[in-house]
């Protein structure tokens, strides 16, 4: 009977959940149409999801080509299809692990952050000190945010694509004794606008998931640093699990 | 001292609990124009609840509460801070943005709502930050490298820099040293007789509400209790006041 009654309570806890989440973007979203504008806050978030996100989503898509490489290298040799290297790594890393991995490290760095400082500003109460200052922390705080995310994510990704499928050309080249002008020709080959644009789609999608996660945690955050640290925890990890779901719904769209 | 008898800030009947503990029941409180009010009552009494209620930035869960005769409650969100733009407040603990320099945070609103240009609005905040005793050099200062009290002093030039008509007081003198208390008790009766401002202040330094109070109201077990003058203090025909006053537990 108490079990019954305490996954109950989790059913309406999560169906309040969701629906504070839809209010909170719509506010977000109606604000992005409603002036005055913060590009000051818009740009930094810019700079800071974009350009400092840089070093760890290169390394990992460096070495997500590097890998893939070796591995489908050693698949396909045994059915002498060795020449498919290339575009298995550049299908696999423009449409999947690209987005996927400059996804989940950005949610770990952005969502991390996000969530911490915008919790910190609602335990000290700065988050009201605004309203009372006739600021609207959705204005200032979210929608700025949430816009850079979406905007900023497309472009990440494409650099994680071209160093990821640079990863799987250097180790087919030096490792695997490809020819480099065969590999860069297969590679070109291989190559479609559809590639590019499912890097955009999930770039927006997940810049978008990682933002809105990090600023709704954060927002309502409640109970000082301990509850500071939950909000952080769970920006990370549902936004890494929703990255991973709608990476999934995005592929099966444009299959 | 002629009183017009405008209510600016009207509670009737306020109810506020927090799961099963209850914090204000019935509370009833109406300050009128161009009055200072000190609201006395014990640590987790209800008072900063009451401020927050008063603000918006909490709802009470039933009871009416009118700022200049308007409904807070039924405020949209252009309305609730186009009202905002006319009240200052000073948060118990400064609430300072400690991302920002001090003197943008006195000049939050000036920068961000009123889009002054960057050299005027950090004259002004200078000026404001002079008013509470903090020098022109602590302006670029970040927050965290303050200590309390003038973290408090910020957060009450913030509070005035816009020269609000409503102002509240959430223990501005608290932390603070006599001299500088004194400064502060000095700068809201300024605040009020020169600016013809409204303000409610929480304070449990007796002394500063005896300099800075046109009335004194005691909040007890979620009810005003208790009204009076500050000189009603040293007789307050209310055996509670009497012992809060004197500082002698019941
Ligand atoms: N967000 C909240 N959630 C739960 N309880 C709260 C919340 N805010 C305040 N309370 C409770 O309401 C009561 C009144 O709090 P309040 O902050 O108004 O006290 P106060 O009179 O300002 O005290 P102090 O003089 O110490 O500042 C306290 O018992 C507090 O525990
Ligand atoms: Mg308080």
């Amino acid at each position: 009977m108490e079990m019954i009654q305490k996954v109950g309570n989790m059913g309406v806890n999560f169906v309040k959940a969701v629906f504070q989440f839809i209010l909170f973007l719509i506010q977000t979203i109606h604000n992005w149409f409603s002036p005055p504008y913060y590009p000051k806050v818009f740009l930094k978030n810019f700079i800071e999801i974009g350009f400092y996100s840089l070093p760890v989503v290169s390394l990992t898509a460096l070495f997500a080509g590097m890998v893939l490489a070796l591995q489908s290298y050693s698949g396909f040799s045994s059915f002498s299809a060795e020449g498919a290297v290339a575009t298995v790594v550049e299908i696999a890393i423009t449409r999947e692990l690209g987005p996927v991995f400059a996804g989940l490290m950005v949610a770990g760095r952005i969502g991390a952050t996000m969530a911490a400082s915008i919790g910190t500003m609602k335990v000290t109460e700065q988050i009201d000190a605004l309203k009372t200052l006739s600021m609207s922390p959705f204005k200032y705080i979210v929608s700025p945010r949430v816009l850079a995310g979406i905007l900023v994510m497309p472009l990440l990704v494409l650099i994680a694509d071209i160093i990821g499928v640079f990863g799987g050309f250097l180790v087919s080249i030096h490792e695997l004794g490809f020819n480099p002008y065969v590999y860069i020709k297969d590679t070109y080959n291989s190559m479609k606008m559809m590639d590019l644009t499912i890097g955009v789609a999930k770039g927006a999608t997940f810049g978008a998931i990682i933002t809105s996660m990090g600023c709704y945690y954060g927002y309502y955050t409640e109970g000082g640093a301990d509850g500071v640290g939950k909000a952080t925890t769970n920006a990370v990890v549902y936004s890494s699990i929703l990255i991973l779901i709608f990476n999934y719904v995005l592929t099966a769209v444009f299959f | 001292m002629t009183v017009e008898k405008e209510p600016v800030i009207e509670l009737k009947n306020v109810y506020k609990s927090f799961g099963q503990k209850y914090v204000l029941r019935g509370l009833d409180l109406t300050i009128y124009k161009g009055e200072s009010v000190v609201l006395l009552g014990q640590s987790g009494m209800g008072k900063s609840v009451s401020v927050r209620l008063m603000l918006g930035l909490m709802d009470a869960d039933s009871g009416s509460i009118k700022i200049n005769g308007k409904e807070i409650t039924n405020f949209s969100e252009e309305e609730f801070y186009e009202n905002n733009r006319k009240i200052g407040m000073l948060f118990q603990n400064g609430a300072l943005f400690d991302s920002m320099s001090v003197w943008e945070n006195v000049a939050f609103s000036l920068l961000n709502i009123d889009k002054m240009n960057p050299e005027e609005a950090r004259k002004i905040a200078i000026e404001k930050l002079e008013d509470v005793g903090l020098p022109a050099k602590v302006a670029n200062m970040m927050p965290d490298e303050l200590s309390g009290g003038m973290r408090k002093r910020v957060g009450l030039a913030r509070a005035i820099a816009d020269n609000p008509n409503i102002i509240f007081f959430d223990e501005p003198t608290t932390g603070l040293d006599p001299i500088m208390s004194d400064v502060i008790n000095n700068l809201i009766v300024r605040c009020v007789k020169q600016l013809g401002a409204t303000a409610l202040t929480i304070t449990h330094d007796i002394n500063s509400a005896r300099k800075i109070a046109d009335r004194i109201v005691m909040l007890y077990d979620g009810k005003i209790i208790w009204s009076g003058k500050p000189e009603d203090l040293d007789n307050p025909k209310n055996e509670y006041v009497e012992h809060f006053v004197k500082g002698i537990s019941l």
